[in-house]
């Protein structure tokens, strides 16, 4: 989520006191970013020092040093994935990834066709690539979602026309966790020679992906959503059963095969490895475990507070994904009120644009509930402990805020706010 | 964004919460914002008939931080004035007491149409018992 991290800075000081096993403020906002793990920065401190020759150098140990931890990093990101090594292209982080995806393959098939089909809940990277496409004479078609954040398949199948070069729908969704049919999506994609990309900056190491299992033929991922560094991410590009060529959208030396020019970010990638390797022998585990952890939270908030809503499917769903609006309370006097935790808010207040979340808004909820949403996210290093407190922090957040909001007052005493005629309507 | 000790101030201790009997002749309330944009406040001021001052003032709000502050502010501001004085109250007032930034100044705005609106229900509840007085007394 990295245009849309709502965490307020400069967080008031604490005055609650931890209980024990907990440390003070909490991390739950692993959607925005996640720490590091130890083990992968364990691996990429050799990169900085000793090791740091450029990869590109081909002739002196230097450069072989660097290329052997760029090529074990690419390996392990395969084998994550199910792809080969020769399929991994390195790059800044997704956003990079998603533009040279989108512009990359609309670009190269432009004689094919100039029809791209995305989702209104997409990223904003993917989102503003199709609109400045859109500038250069591309049509893009901004499919609906559900109610439950799904896409419609058999509205995905009507929007395909014969100008469809290319299909861009997540993986799953960085605000509301919803984790979308993507092997039905690549099955329809591929049954008419149509690309398919996925940005998958959320589900890679949360939940399996395997690009041939799912039809996928590009893919985003980034290293800071799964423990590892910011700035570096890769691009998956299918090389055969369908070969798929995009053009570069940065020039200059050649790397990564001529599709991403720059001297690569060795340490970086290294990380990226590493996480991927990890996330290979432990993301069943852990997936086990965080969605123990997040119907914890749930189920002691929602049985303690009335009126609470799950924004998007339970049933498709990362595991670590919680996003809940408390009506009534507006989320960023919730998030002031349990300052020593780190969540995101999906109301206008926390945002640049002062407007509330566009993907809530197309699910449906309407504009005062997505004000009143808080999206928990929770990693890796969460505890049950801490999960625990939160729960009882934002319970008693929740509580003051209602005896502090005249909606709530309105509400009890049976005035349906539906049917208030509001003195600021249409600010 | 971060939140001057003021604003913090009147979040964790918010002055004069509460609710007054709307129905009441010497009660004037204000509801003023929509719940869709983010903000709701109900200010409810009680007014002393012969010296219209304002005795008692209350608030409730839906909103930000900022909106709490700056509601809370206000019902600070209005008790022990005048009906007259307090409409003297501007938002760029509270915007300097609370330090708000920039992207905040519609709570102050909100704030001061939630003044008025209450001063104004007042009043013309005072207007309509007019008829009604001066019936009673003949």
């Amino acid at each position: 989520m990295s245009t849309d991290v709502r965490v307020p800075q400069q967080l008031p000081v604490t005055q609650h006191a931890a209980p024990q096993g907990v440390k003070l403020p909490i991390y739950m906002d692993n959607h925005a970013t996640t720490p590091m793990d130890p083990r992968v920065l364990e691996e990429m401190l050799p990169y900085f020092m000793e090791k740091f020759g450029n990869a590109a150098s081909r002739n002196h140990s230097f450069g072989w040093a660097g290329e052997e931890g760029v090529e074990t990093a690419r390996e392990r990101i395969a084998k994550l994935i199910g792809a080969t090594t020769k399929e991994i292209i390195f790059t800044s982080g997704a956003t990079e990834s998603d533009n040279l995806a989108i512009k990359g393959v609309a670009e190269m098939y432009r004689e094919k066709g100039n029809h791209i089909i995305t989702a209104v809940t997409e990223h904003k990277a993917v989102l503003d690539t199709c609109k400045r496409l859109e500038k250069y004479g591309y049509r893009v078609t901004y499919m609906p979602v559900q109610k439950d954040g799904l896409i419609d398949l058999d509205e995905l199948k009507r929007a395909m026309d014969n100008k469809t070069i290319l299909v861009s729908i997540m993986a799953a969704n960085n605000e509301i966790g919803v984790v979308q049919p993507v092997t039905e999506i690549g099955k329809l994609c591929r049954e008419r020679g149509i690309i398919f990309h996925t940005d998958a900056t959320q589900a890679i190491g949360k939940i399996p992906v395997d690009v041939n299992k799912q039809f996928i033929d590009v893919m985003s991922i980034s290293a800071h959503k799964m423990y590892g560094p910011k700035g570096v991410g890769a691009l998956y590009v299918r090389r055969k059963n369908p070969r798929v060529q995009i053009s570069a959208i940065i020039d200059g030396g050649g790397h990564e095969r001529g599709m991403r020019s720059g001297t690569l970010n060795v340490a970086g990638i290294v990380g990226l490895g590493k996480a991927c390797a990890i996330a290979s022998e432990e993301m069943s585990q852990e997936a086990v475990q965080l969605s123990g952890l997040r119907d914890r939270l749930r189920d002691r908030i929602m049985s303690r507070l009335d009126e609470t809503y799950i924004n998007g499917s339970m049933e498709h769903r990362l595991p670590g994904n919680l996003n809940i609006s408390f009506a009534y309370v507006e989320g960023e006097s919730l998030l002031m009120g349990i300052n020593d935790i780190a969540v995101s808010s999906g109301s206008a207040c926390t945002s640049a644009t002062l407007e509330p979340s566009y993907v809530l808004k197309a699910l449906g909820t309407g504009d005062d509930l997505a004000h009143s949403s808080i999206r928990f996210g929770i990693g890796r290093f969460n505890t049950a402990a801490e999960v625990d407190y939160v729960a009882d922090r934002v319970i008693e957040t929740v509580e003051r805020l209602r005896e502090l909001s005249p909606l709530y007052e309105m509400a009890k005493e049976g005035i349906n706010l539906a049917d208030v005629k509001w003195a600021g309507e249409g600010h | 964004m971060s939140y001057s000790d003021k604003v913090i101030d009147h979040y964790n201790n918010p002055r004069n919460v509460g609710s007054m009997d709307k129905s009441s002749a010497d009660v004037g309330t204000g509801l003023v914002g929509a719940p869709e944009c983010g903000d709701v406040m109900k200010l409810q001021i009680k007014v002393n008939r012969e010296t219209n001052v304002i005795e008692e003032a209350r608030f409730k709000t839906f909103g930000c931080g900022s909106a709490i502050a700056s509601s809370s502010l206000a019902t600070e501001w209005v008790k022990g004035k005048t009906v007259d004085e307090a409409l003297t109250i501007k938002n760029m007032d509270i915007v300097k007491e609370l330090s708000l930034p920039p992207v905040k100044i519609h709570c102050s705005v909100l704030a001061e149409d939630a003044i008025r609106a209450a001063i104004g229900d007042w009043k013309k509840k005072q207007e309509s018992a007019k008829p009604v007085a001066s019936a009673v007394a003949q």
